[in-house]
């Protein structure tokens, strides 16, 4: 792939990156905090809502707005849509972060962390029946299978690097890892699958605690099947923000061919929704509620997107708000299911403490400076102008600062992240 | 009945000596039945000397239920109980002789303590007729009674039959039966009612007895105060709904469900006098009446249990109003201000954010060269 990406270069440690890295910092000072002191000191949780804004967050929601490499993975290496290529690794650059941050903040979020190490390590202490066990196995080896994805861009990088070590390294790897990426890359579409869907299957242990409007026998089939729209509109919203940040080559018309997809399935999500309160006797709880509310902002997020998505000739903002509506379902319809309309009990409440929310605040800030540091250094971005997309006649010809195969620094007066 | 405290110590390799042993279950059963903390050592003083009471214990109408449920003791246990802390030299029931060898028990122990045994009678004693309608051995009920009493360092009387009556005294009352304190004028008896009563309302005043030489402070009715000293309703576990106003009208209600007061389907709490809501039975939480979701049914009180209809509701004896109503519901979680402010802050900045940049995105009127300015 190293003629199809190149690493976009320009200073690393600008304003924007070192405020966030101050909000990192933050939540890590606080992390110690949690660590030395126990969950209570930090968070609001209680027995009611053991899991509350990070794994609601971090996790169900990180995780899913993360499935932009599976989505894209399915795209290209299952239905063959070469064409997608160069949205992959940049795809896989924001899951492969998503997901290390969601084991993060689930390790954060482990009343007993210091037993993790059994999960991966110690299979004679598994619980087989649990879905929990599924989930956290399936996001450890994803996580491992992401980066290992992503490792020919690491090994390019080493190959161009003038240490002697790092290209030996390189050369050894790089090969066996061609080989072994098919595999990698199959197992990488079958571990999202796997507990993608187990999230929801979560919720179906939780029975009655989960209101009628959310609680189905199909959780995990409408979890699977909103997290990929969802990593799409996260793929189209990232490429979007990247092109304009950088000065970039615009990727537009690429995106624009998701809208089909992505359309379909939030229709098929819509479907299966509300046929299967039909068909289950369970439309007699929409009524002059808070739930209902909720039910129908979620339905009506991913409804007016699929409305968007209808049309051929998409603005690139429109687009990218249509993007953000998905990923506003999408991020509600969780969020309703494992908080909203999870009710563990009479007298039962619960809203992230200050530090709880600077913790999650920190983690997204360290996962854009993360990504601002790897997109710069590493060959992820497409270096557009030597594997251009066939455009359309009539496209207004680019013309941006990036003339060479090798993209420049952004131009003088350009925002500089 | 055993329970783990004592398999470590039969195990003998636990650490835990007979000695160290009897110490915890002697604590343990002194606390158990409201005596103090302290009296346990003297408790144990009393046992090593090897003062075990002799204990006879007779049946008579009844259905056995008092010994039932004080085989299902477990601090002490049954054989602690029948080992360690008394001598039961005469019990029906648990008695190994039969026949005239079991008579031939009784008479001996009698003879042997004289004046200090332990009575214990368990059942309603039938008087018409001459008492004919409860006989062990060709005795009357009525015969034996009066035989063991005359002798007895202490009488107590087991259950609501042995009591008041109980149930077969209930309605016309065919044998004409009566409880002990009915029959034994001379001497003072102590009662425990219920059906069964508690058991560790038993060992505490066996427990006493043994130690001490005293009987409980008993009521008017002969009971131990420290047992039936307050009414079910004082200590209620459903007591803050009946403060309330909160009552279950009829069975499976959503009151009812909610575990709201029962006063209204019958219960006698207001008027019975016993402390099944502070002394579980047999260390099992909520196994009584109230606990299960059924109204108190009196069976402490003469002219309520089994007489009162059972769901016909008592006039409150002792009103004692509340300073401040419980919820039904505790709260937990708290939501703090400056956390919902953040979060807005938060959330509103990053789709302010997400606008600004979809429209800055378009800013060069076509929406597609978005890298140009």
């Amino acid at each position: 792939m190293s003629e199809h990406s190149a690493p976009v270069q320009g200073p690393v440690l600008t304003r924007t990156f070192r405020v966030l890295l101050a909000l990192a910092g933050i939540a890590g000072l606080l992390l110690l905090w949690r660590f030395l002191f126990g969950l209570g000191s930090v968070t609001a949780l209680n027995d009611g809502y053991p899991w509350g804004l990070w794994i609601a967050w971090d996790v169900v929601v990180g995780t899913a707005l993360a499935t932009g490499g599976y989505g894209m993975a399915l795209l290209v290496y299952v239905a063959n849509k070469g064409r997608y290529h160069p949205l992959v690794r940049s795809a896989l650059v924001t899951s492969a972060l998503g997901y290390t941050l969601a084991g993060v903040s689930v390790f954060i979020d482990l009343g007993r962390w210091w037993n993790v190490y059994k999960v991966p390590l110690a299979p004679w202490h598994w619980n087989v029946e649990s879905v929990l066990l599924e989930v956290a196995l399936c996001i450890m080896l994803y996580m491992m299978v992401l980066w290992v994805e992503l490792g020919p861009a690491f090994l390019e990088k080493w190959k161009a690097s003038g240490s002697q070590l790092g290209r030996e390294f390189a050369e050894y790897f790089s090969p066996r890892l061609s080989r072994a990426l098919p595999f990698i890359i199959a197992l990488g579409i079958l571990l999202p699958t796997m507990h993608q869907s187990s999230l929801g299957s979560l919720l179906i242990i939780a029975g009655q605690k989960v209101h009628p409007l959310w609680q189905t026998p199909l959780l995990p089939l409408l979890f699977l099947i909103s997290c990929i729209p969802m990593g799409y509109g996260a793929v189209i919203m990232e490429s979007q923000l990247a092109t304009r940040v950088f000065g970039r080559r615009s990727e537009n018309d690429l995106l624009r061919d998701l809208r089909g997809l992505m359309s379909l399935l939030l229709l098929a999500y819509v479907a299966i929704r509300l046929g299967d309160l039909a068909v289950r006797g369970q439309l007699g709880h929409l009524g002059l509620d808070g739930f209902t509310a909720l039910f129908a902002l979620e339905i009506g997020f991913f409804l007016a997107a699929a409305y968007f998505l209808k049309f051929r000739t998409l603005h690139a903002p429109v687009l990218f708000r249509t993007a953000l509506l998905v990923l506003l379902g999408g991020a509600l319809y969780r969020f309703s299911a494992f908080l909203f309309a999870f009710n563990p009990g009479p007298g039962w409440s619960y809203f992230p403490a200050v530090p709880e929310l600077m913790i999650t605040i920190g983690i997204i800030s360290g996962e854009i400076a993360l990504y601002l540091l790897i997109v710069k250094k590493l060959p992820i971005l497409a270096a557009l102008p030597k594997t251009r997309v066939q455009l359309p006649a009539g496209t207004p010809v680019f013309k941006s600062a990036e003339g060479g195969v090798e993209p420049v620094a952004p131009a003088s007066g350009r925002p500089s992240v | 009945v055993f329970n783990e405290l004592e398999l470590l110590a039969r195990s003998g390799s636990s650490g835990v000596t007979r000695r160290t042993f009897m110490q915890q279950s002697v604590l343990l059963a002194a606390t158990a039945v409201g005596l103090p903390a302290t009296a346990a050592a003297e408790v144990e003083e009393a046992l090593k000397r090897g003062l075990k009471p002799s204990v006879i214990w007779l049946h008579f109408s009844e259905c056995t239920g008092c010994t039932e449920s004080l085989l299902r003791t477990s601090t002490p246990g049954l054989d602690e109980v029948l080992l360690d802390l008394i001598s039961l030299d005469y019990h029906e029931t648990l008695l190994v002789a039969a026949g005239h060898q079991a008579e031939a028990a009784r008479y001996d122990a009698m003879r042997r303590h004289k004046g200090s045994y332990v009575l214990v009678v368990e059942g309603a004693i039938p008087t018409k007729d001459g008492g004919i309608y409860c006989q062990v051995g060709g005795h009357t009920a009525m015969e034996m009674l009066e035989e063991c009493a005359a002798d007895a360092g202490a009488i107590i009387a087991i259950g609501s039959c042995a009591s008041w009556g109980g149930i077969p005294s209930a309605g016309i009352n065919p044998t004409e039966s009566v409880g002990v304190p009915a029959l034994v004028k001379d001497k003072p008896v102590v009662t425990l009612p219920g059906c069964p009563p508690n058991p560790y309302n038993f060992l505490g005043t066996v427990l006493q007895f043994a130690t001490f030489g005293t009987l409980p402070e008993l009521d008017a009715r002969g009971r131990p105060k420290f047992a039936y000293g307050r009414t079910i309703h004082e200590d209620c576990p459903r007591r803050p709904h009946f403060d309330a106003g909160r009552f279950a009208e009829a069975y499976g209600d959503q009151s009812h469900r909610d575990g709201h007061c029962l006063y209204k389907l019958g219960c006698k709490g207001p008027q019975t006098y016993a402390n099944c809501s502070l002394q579980s039975f047999c260390e099992v939480p909520g196994a009584w009446p109230i606990g299960i979701g059924h109204p108190c049914f009196g069976c402490t009180e003469p002219g309520i249990g089994f007489t009162v209809a059972m769901h016909d509701t008592l006039p409150i004896d002792l009103m004692t109003p509340p300073t401040t109503y419980a919820p039904i519901h505790a709260q937990h979680g708290k939501v703090s201000p400056s956390a919902t402010g953040l979060a807005g802050v938060a959330a509103g900045a990053a789709v302010g954010a997400a606008l600004v940049a979809s429209r800055k995105l378009g800013e060069n009127g076509t929406g597609e060269e978005t890298g140009k300015e």
